[in-house]
């Protein structure tokens, strides 16, 4: 019961925001949605502590969904310390935000709306993180993908806010178009969707194979790969990485609760939950490994370079998400997910504390015309000051311990992938802790750059915005040191029970505690460094920058502009795409459809009628001639031909 | 040729509509004042008894001859006799209020009205081409005087001498159709002629009076190419003898035409066939789309009678049982519709000035929502919209038309009613969705608002109980074709 509530209690909360909205009043929809969500992760608490600590792992069953021929699904709630984590994850920070978007939004005309948004998001995500099959699974994930739409168009007045809303949803049905092939093809293997069905068969099936027009395919890595894809959509993994930084048009809090802490992270989730199917196919977990390493390098190479401070949080978010799915690559899903975890809270912490900035600055989101804030803004900038050590991974914050374990697991791993995302993933150490004190000293050290007006105005954030930072900074001090053990240490294995998959051979995490030392420092001399040279290029030699971008100019413009990704699928997709369908609107529907059919009718119809009335002289003898006319046609019709 | 008394019995309706119609004459000539209501009222009696006579006269065999084989009665002539005298008697009686108004109502015009309907009744019951010709004289020459009764305006004199002098050429068309007949067959007789060519071989010469015969004849129906007078005259006649005009001699018209073809000319269906088929077919499509740039309500109905005179030619261009009783019903449901229309058209006047504009209409739903209602049904009937009869007269002759194997003929049809929806639709528009215009003068009257209740409920419940027409029809079209 306890379970369903946790679940359910935001889908009320957004339904009675949503329809009551108006009579509720903003105040009224407020305090329901941040009830509901409120109740939901106070009661995500015991649900823990009951699955996760006393290892009660437990399914739901609530109703049946489909029940035809062979395909049998069912509404279920399936708790094992998997779900667990994440629902506690998920409704605690989800809460928080909701408390945040109290005071973040309070201008907003639609507040109603935005509140029932929010909740429905988290409804959608917990819906996928407790799915007991596939089907429902995707659901969640299909729903989890409205919310977005919805959120990062929530300012529908812009028209950029718009594209980028489109532009994540268009990106996402990539992904998802895999993700639902994987799924017809996990049922065409396992004749199931069920999870626990197909985890207890998947062994049986590592060397089957799938017949394809024609072609067979080894069915395990055809069925991971597919998988893979839809979370790399979901997860913005190279490639299908380019909806996120736009999303960024979407409110601060939602940044921070669905582009950064929550639904990003679906794809490793979804990695993590299937780990029983990756495990049997080596090639899959080879290509996760690399697709994350390359995706955390290339997002931290971006982040180094751009200039909008919500833009440098999203793209260290995709590189995060980068450390997560290599260190499901290497089989460490436990440690995967504990950066999810200890992620989550940094960055939420980090999106948040950067809305109170922007709200300080009067909607300035570009850090060139920041600095200086620090004094007037103490608060935020001791939390922005936890967030970026936890995400630089300075010992002791709740990052240092999960991406120090994953970079250990990789080294461990002991595969040459696994050689290659550890030396990527240290690279990467070091341009985080770069990125993030770059942000960190252009936004709040060295000499004001706002005008007057803006730094007149510069003010700290009400309780309400507060609170919540504060809440999240907590977890991102301690919830690595308090998580390691149960995570990834000792106690793993008991932790994890069932939830999480690994074959003997590839227990990259045992490996992991047994690397040499200098392995284990490596990370953190990465990270210091990375935080020393940002210090001398934006407090101490503050002309070196400037000098580095021309010395360097072709790298320079290949990060700024994020790789040319975007330039490149506008080429390869948006333009061929746009160029077909104006071709067909205009020439197809335009000038053939509507131009024959209801214009074209229409038109001659016109014309017809104009003629006819013209004939209407008027005068006598016309129509008498008409007449004639008329009698002598009928005359000559029988002259030729003759009936009868 | 004697005179029996039989013959006089058969002929009674007329032989009393004479009488009294030239009693009225004398009445209205030696009563001074006050001698319009009087003698409108007196003709409205006349009218109501005609109707029962006319109902009421039958021949014990079915079918019966009189003046030498002149006049026939059956029971297809009583079928269009008693929706002609209806149809007259009910344009008379909403005409009165609108001439008074205007200060035109004189004794004369429910004088020529009854002397128009004399015309009719011979015309149905005409069974030689004389009678014929006799019957739709007496009938043209009351209405040429009629179009013009409002003889100090212009464009009803205009109208009155256009429609005279073209009436006088078709009269001349009819005439010489008529000798070649004569001169081919040797005969006027209907029944004589049927006989001879149903046993001979048609010559030549036969076939080209019948064309000009049947373009005499349609340009008393309005039908394409001899319908250009209608739109001039709909429009200059005064409006309450434009409604007479629209209904009563159009339906005597479309009863003489189906008696001489399906009578006489019988044998010779195919020769017919291929003209009346063009008439439909040119008919359907000029009052479909002639009409969409129209912005005078009278000169409207004027393309949408041609309209209707298509389809219900579709009809007689079928040419059988099922054809001929469509078009009857097809007539009867017309004869609804338009006396309804053409009952808003009369009491369409704002500050006591008639008006005729589509324009005028503007915002009606507002200003008069129940007269905005009727008006709406009335063009929702006329488009051909289910429940409404409207549909069901067009479904009919369809009907026939398509189990007859003249697709192209329906096709055409149906299509020209699409179009024809656009026009009566857009009068639907203006009264519901355009700024109000000046409101139109209330109340209408008593005897209009019947009128209009009844057409209205005969167009919406029409769908319930359609058997007692339909019947009527069927049975009238039957002894067409023994």
């Amino acid at each position: 019961m306890m379970m369903v509530l946790a679940v359910f209690l935001p889908l009320i909360g957004a339904a009675v925001a949503g329809f009551f909205g108006r009579f509720l009043g903003d105040k009224g929809a407020q305090f329901v949605t941040c009830a509901a969500m409120g109740l939901s992760a106070v009661l995500a608490i015991p649900v823990f502590v009951d699955v996760a600590l006393q290892h009660h792992a437990q399914t739901v069953t609530l109703f049946t969904w489909i029940d035809s021929g062979d395909l049998m699904v069912k509404w279920a709630l399936k708790f094992d310390t998997l779900t667990a984590v994440m629902v506690l994850t998920v409704s605690l920070v989800s809460f928080m935000v909701h408390v945040y978007s109290v005071g973040y939004m309070h201008h907003d005309p639609s507040i109603p709306r935005f509140m029932a948004y929010l909740s429905l998001f988290t409804f959608f995500m917990l819906m996928l993180v407790t799915s007991d099959n596939l089907v429902q699974l995707f659901f969640g994930w299909e729903g989890v993908g409205v919310a977005s739409y919805l959120l990062i168009g929530f300012w529908y007045e812009r028209p950029s806010a718009n594209a980028a809303a489109i532009k994540a949803f268009l990106v996402n049905r990539v992904g998802d178009f895999g993700f639902a092939l994987g799924i017809f093809g996990v049922y065409v293997l396992f004749g199931t969707v069920h999870l626990d069905t197909i985890f207890a068969a998947a062994a049986g099936k590592a060397n089957a194979t799938l017949l394809f027009l024609g072609w067979e395919l080894p069915a395990m890595t055809t069925l991971c790969l597919l998988l893979f894809i839809g979370a790399m959509g979901k997860s913005a993994q190279l490639g299908l990485h380019t909806w996120l930084p736009d999303a960024m048009e979407g409110p601060t809090p939602v940044s921070a609760l669905i582009h950064a802490a929550t639904m990003v992270t679906a794809g490793v989730f979804m990695v993590a939950r299937l780990s029983p199917l990756f495990e049997q196919s080596e090639t899959a977990l080879m290509v996760v490994t690399i697709v994350g390493a390359t995706t955390a390098l290339f997002a931290a190479t971006v982040g180094c370079v751009q200039n909008d401070i919500k833009r440098v949080i999203a793209y260290s978010t995709c590189s995060q998400l980068g450390y997560m799915f290599f260190a499901c690559g290497v089989s460490a899903y436990s440690a995967g997910i504990f950066h999810l975890m200890t992620h989550a809270f940094f960055k939420a912490l980090l999106f948040l504390g950067a809305g109170s900035v922007i709200h300080a600055m009067s909607d300035e989101q570009d850090i060139r015309r920041m600095g200086g804030i620090w004094k007037h803004v103490k608060v935020t900038w001791i939390l922005m000051w936890i967030g970026n050590l936890a995400l630089a991974g300075v010992p002791f914050f709740a990052g240092y311990f999960s991406k120090d374990l994953i970079l250990e697991a990789a080294y461990g791993a002991n595969s040459l992938v696994g050689q290659y995302s550890f030396w990527v993933g240290s690279l990467v150490a070091f341009l985080t802790a770069f990125y993030s004190w770059r942000l960190l000293i252009l936004t709040f050290h060295g000499k004001p750059r706002a005008d007057d007006h803006v730094m007149a105005h510069v003010h700290e954030s009400p309780p309400v915005m507060i609170v919540p930072l504060i809440v999240l900074a907590i977890g991102a001090i301690f919830s690595g040191a308090v998580a390691y053990e149960m995570f990834v240490g000792h106690d793993r294995e008991a932790f994890w029970g069932t939830a999480i998959l690994v074959l003997k051979a590839h227990d990259s995490v045992e490996a992991a505690h047994h690397v040499p030392q200098w392995v284990k420092l490596l990370p953190v001399v990465a990270a210091v460094a990375g935080i020393v040279m940002a210090y001398i290029f934006y407090m101490l030699a503050t002309g070196l920058p400037k000098a580095m971008a021309t010395a360097f100019r072709p790298f320079y413009l290949f990060f700024l502009n994020k790789w040319y990704f975007d330039e490149l699928y506008d080429f390869l997709f948006v333009r061929p795409a746009f160029w077909l369908g104006r071709g067909l609107w205009k020439g197809g529907d335009g000038a053939v459809i509507d131009g024959c059919g209801p214009d074209g009718i229409a038109a001659i119809t016109r014309d017809v009628a104009r003629r006819f009335g013209r004939m209407q002289t008027g005068f006598v003898y016309h129509y008498a001639f008409a007449m004639i006319v008329g009698a002598a046609v009928f005359v000559t019709w029988y002259m030729f031909n003759r009936v009868g | 040729m004697s005179l029996a008394m039989s013959d006089l019995t058969l002929a009674l309706p007329e032989l009393f509509l004479a009488g009294a119609a030239m009693l009225l004459l004398m009445l209205g000539v030696f009563r001074k004042e006050d001698s319009a209501r009087v003698v409108l009222v007196l003709a409205l009696l006349v009218l109501t008894v005609t109707l029962v006579l006319a109902y009421g006269v039958t021949p014990k065999t079915g079918r019966a001859t009189s003046f030498g084989g002149l006049f026939l009665v059956d029971d297809f002539t009583r079928f269009a006799k008693v929706l002609v005298l209806v149809a007259t008697a009910f344009t008379l009686a909403i005409s009165r209020t609108w001439m008074e108004k205007e200060e035109i109502a004189r004794f004369e015009y429910p004088v020529l009205v009854l002397f128009a309907t004399l015309g009719m009744l011979m015309m149905i019951s005409a069974n030689d081409l004389m009678a014929l010709y006799l019957g739709l004289e007496t009938q043209s020459l009351a209405l040429y005087v009629m179009a013009a009764y409002h003889r100090d305006n212009a464009r009803s004199t205009e109208s009155g001498l256009k429609y005279f002098v073209l009436g006088a050429l078709a009269s001349g068309l009819l005439l010489y159709g008529a000798s070649l007949v004569y001169g081919f067959v040797g005969a006027t007789n209907f029944e004589t002629i049927a006989k001879a060519l149903a046993s001979h071989h048609a010559p030549q010469g036969l076939i080209i009076g019948l064309a000009f015969l049947v373009a005499g004849l349609a340009f008393k129906v309005a039908a394409v190419p001899f319908h250009m007078w209608t739109p001039d005259v709909y429009e200059g006649a005064p409006t309450p003898v434009t409604a007479f005009f629209a209904i009563g001699p159009k339906i005597a018209a479309f009863a003489l035409l189906v008696r001489v073809l399906t009578g006489p000319f019988g044998p010779m269906v195919e020769a017919w066939q291929q003209l009346v088929v063009f008439l439909a077919a040119a008919s359907m499509i000029v009052g479909a789309f002639a009409a969409i740039g129209q912005t005078n309500i009278k000169r409207l109905m004027a393309y949408s009678s041609i309209g209707h005179a298509g389809y219900a030619l579709v009809g007689l261009a079928v040419g059988n049982r099922e054809g001929i009783s469509g078009l009857l019903l097809y007539l009867a449901i017309y004869l609804a519709m338009n006396l309804g229309t053409f009952g808003i058209i009369l009491a369409m006047r704002v500050k006591g000035r008639a008006v005729e504009g589509i324009s005028d209409l503007a915002g009606l739903a507002r200003t008069s929502p129940m007269m905005a209602l009727m008006l709406a049904v009335f063009m929702f009937s006329m488009a051909g919209i289910p429940p409404l009869a409207g549909f069901f007269g067009k479904l009919y002759v369809f009907l026939a038309a398509v189990n007859a194997g003249h697709i192209i003929l329906a096709l055409i049809g149906v299509l020209s009613s699409a179009v024809a929806a656009y026009y009566y639709l857009r009068i639907v528009k203006v009264m519901y969705f355009d700024e109000p215009a000046e409101a139109l003068d209330r109340p209408i009257g008593p005897t209009l608002a019947v009128v209009l209740a009844g057409s209205l409920v005969f167009i919406v419940f029409f769908f319930l109980v359609p058997s007692p027409l339909v019947g009527g029809a069927e049975h009238a079209a039957s002894v067409l074709f023994h």
